[in-house]
């Protein structure tokens, strides 16, 4: 049996890296891409251009105006000093604040009856961003008062928050998307090398050939599913090398509740897969099958957006996907140091939808042969 | 009667008819272009959200008293959390580690006392950082809790509080902060690279790999009524698949498109010519459906998925990732789609942007009539 085999596996990975441009594809699209969105996917606001209205010329709105500048957030790129040029800047995109000191700002300041207003004005067309630019003007605010306050001998307020952040101090998205990145990868890789596969065969008619070989279908089933396995968990080993090494992002814990973790997320993957391609006769069939499920299992598994803001019942819906359960696993593991113990929650579902999916997998080449 | 030009129109007709029939007999393209739409704009608009709502919070308190139960309850009457208490610190900390909770809150037993002293009362706040953009957020809903408590507190007691300045926020075109608003107007960029990519990479692909294509180059059609054939019903399943996803967006997701129609339909237009003409480019270069497929998910969907400033802010990329997203057609569509939606018909934006995509698409054009081979090899 294991020669039979042995025999097929070789005739998958000559198929899989003989042609130059489907090696190509297996090899060059995946560092592209982990480089590429390792870069440009975070939620992080860096040098975000920001206008400045001021109608007071003191020194403390100068103050504030520095302490603006100071931060890496923002970066000032235009001085409005007319009403009217508010609107075009923000219309135009050409800022994402405005900053807008009143007439009256140094008076009130120095009066101290009622707060000085500073008006921030964001171009809320992607909300997102807009809230967290405006956390970060809050940020300068208040440091301004407690300096201000300070140097004023003015009493503090009663109370103030101390907020630490666990697991990423500075709270940097880029340690949450990388981690995220192996999961994608690996997922939409084997996916592609796995469905593919049999419809292939199927519209090129060699699948009828492989059945007339002595072959059984538990035979063509291991011969199929173990390319995809061996592609996933060095693609996979690859990105997380690239994660540690080029991205710096700290593994804290250790490589055995990682690698348990990536070899049952391909199992299940490719169990998935190969549904996918007993189901497919066209190669077009078979691509989209693997679209299908590939987006709504990025969107639903917590990688870009939280499954926590999901309305319930979506909610529900991700414990069938196991990318959300590797998503645990990866960032488990590379941010809190997560243990084997402490994952057993995760492993278990990929292992059911593995083994549900290759049974339901091995029924249906069976059914289709005879 | 101008005799060639008709032949050469009925030569058309007849390609399109072919493109039809095979559209008909493999659903699968009618697939991607009308369910995948609705598909993914239902996934997109139920699933995806930014907005963090009901976050659960544990709260510690260590000595109970009137001031630390005012402060705990401006958490339970907020709707952005759900409060847990906790006895203990150790309690709280391992319910963070397990996730059954985002945030801690924690009141020590001397805050009483500080609270009247001449220091500010510390309050420690803990906040999952594992996912940055969201521990930002929760943080900047704690610190409004937290200033909504202090003023009431300080009017209670007529204490002055002590704030020299106050920020006075203004959100425009989003003042709701709908996430929704501006990621399905996004989305359908996403899906109409989609449509015009990858199935025209598809089809074209596959007469390569079957060897029909040669069997119409043999024929007296022209290369370029072979590549118009192909592209009219494409063009015109992608402008289907546009217009349900513009009536999903305003009818079921309730976005305000604040824009002209006609603006809409005539960038979409471009932008569709441009997904279309890459599409050709891809199955021209690739000539086999596994590796079109592959590179047109790769150089086109994923890109308008995370370099468009669909999602992530293009602004805040550095600067040679920044360079690179000008190579990307979505970019220009995500723009004049969110702007159309949400801030109405800002010039400054569509003419530009709509200038840069009739760029695009003439150049896919040109580089696909020149690459198409015009003999058998």
């Amino acid at each position: 049996m294991w020669s039979r085999i042995y025999a097929l596996l070789i005739k998958e990975f000559l198929n899989l890296l003989k042609d130059k441009k489907s090696r190509f594809v297996l090899i060059g699209p995946p560092i592209f891409q982990l480089f590429v969105f390792g870069y440009a996917a975070t939620y992080d606001l860096n040098q975000v251009p920001i206008a400045i209205y001021n109608e007071d010329t003191s020194i403390a709105s100068r103050d504030l105006i520095a302490k603006f500048n100071g931060t890496p957030t923002f970066k000032e790129v235009l001085r409005i000093s007319h009403h009217e040029q508010i609107a075009p800047a923000l219309d135009n995109k050409d800022v994402l604040m405005v900053v807008h000191i009143g007439q009256h700002f140094s008076r009130d300041l120095l009066l101290a009856q009622h707060p000085a207003k500073v008006q921030i004005l964001l171009d809320g067309r992607n909300s997102n961003t807009a809230q967290i630019a405006l956390g970060y003007a809050q940020t300068v605010l208040s440091d301004f008062n407690i300096q201000w306050a300070k140097q004023h001998k003015l009493s503090l307020p009663p109370a103030k928050l101390e907020v630490r952040a666990w697991f990423n101090p500075n709270l940097e998205s880029r340690w949450f998307i990388v981690p995220g990145i192996v999961g994608l990868l690996t997922l939409v890789v084997t996916v592609i090398v796995t469905a593919l596969s049999v419809a292939r065969e199927r519209e090129q008619g060699t699948f009828d050939q492989l059945l007339v070989t002595p072959l059984s279908p538990l035979e063509i089933l291991i011969g199929k599913a173990i390319p995809g396995l061996v592609i996933g968990v060095i693609e996979s080993s690859f990105i997380i090398l690239m994660a540690v090494l080029w991205f710096k992002v700290p593994l804290v814990g250790s490589l055995v509740p990682l690698y348990i973790g990536i070899i049952l997320f391909v199992f299940a993957v490719i169990g998935i897969g190969l549904m996918i391609s007993s189901l497919a006769v066209t190669q077009q069939q078979g691509l989209l099958g693997a679209f299908l499920f590939i987006v709504p299992a990025v969107i639903l598994s917590g990688y870009a957006t939280p499954i926590a803001n999901m309305p319930p019942l979506v909610q529900d819906l991700t414990l069938i996907n196991p990318l959300r359960y590797f998503l645990i696993i990866l960032r488990g593991v590379f941010l809190e140091g997560l243990s084997v113990s402490q994952l057993l929650d995760q492993y278990w579902p990929m292992l059911l939808i593995g083994i549900l999916n290759l049974g339901m997998a091995g029924w249906l080449f069976r059914r289709r042969m005879y | 009667m101008n005799h060639p030009n008709k032949e050469k129109y009925m030569r058309l007709q007849g390609l399109i008819i072919k493109e039809f029939l095979q559209i008909r007999r493999d659903p699968s393209s009618l697939g991607i272009a009308f369910a995948m739409p609705v598909f993914l704009l239902l996934l997109f608009g139920y699933g995806v959200s930014l907005d963090a709502k009901h976050v659960p919070v544990g709260i510690v308190l260590e000595k109970i008293s009137p001031e630390a139960r005012s402060f705990s309850a401006a958490f339970e009457h907020s709707e952005y959390f759900v409060s847990i208490h906790f006895a203990n610190m150790k309690l709280a900390q391992q319910a963070l580690e397990a996730r059954k909770i985002s945030a801690i809150i924690r009141l020590r037993s001397n805050f009483n006392r500080q609270l009247y002293s001449h220091e500010s009362a510390p309050i420690q706040v803990i906040v999952d950082g594992v996912d940055a953009n969201t521990a930002r957020l929760i943080s900047g809903y704690i610190q409004g809790t937290w200033n909504q408590w202090l003023t009431q507190f300080a009017a209670q007691r007529g204490i002055s509080l002590a704030q020299p300045i106050m920020l006075e926020q203004r959100i425009w075109y989003n003042s709701a902060v709908r996430s929704r608003n501006f990621l399905v107007p996004g989305l359908i960029a996403v899906i109409m690279t989609l449509i015009g990519a990858l199935l025209t990479a598809l089809v074209m692909a596959r007469e390569w790999e079957r060897g029909t294509l040669e069997a119409l180059i043999a024929t007296p059609v022209s290369v370029t009524e072979i590549l118009l054939g192909k592209l009219i019903p494409y063009y015109l399943l992608g402008m289907g698949g546009m217009l349900l996803s513009i009536a999903m967006a305003v009818f079921l997701f309730q976005v305000p498109l604040l824009g002209l129609l006609w603006v809409l339909l005539l960038t979409g237009t471009l932008f569709m010519l441009v997904a279309l003409g890459m599409g050709l480019v891809i199955s021209i270069a690739a000539k086999n459906q596994f590796v079109a497929g592959q590179i047109a998910i790769i150089i086109t969907f994923l890109p308008a998925f995370i370099m468009s400033g669909f999602i992530f802010d293009i602004d805040s990329m550095p600067p040679a990732i920044q360079s690179i997203t000008y190579l990307i057609a979505a970019r220009y569509f995500v723009a004049i789609l969110q702007t159309v939606f949400l801030a109405g018909n800002v010039w400054g934006i569509i003419i530009p942007n709509a200038l840069a995509l009739l760029f695009m698409a003439l150049f896919f054009f040109a580089l696909a009539l020149r690459r198409m081979p015009r003999r058998l090899e």
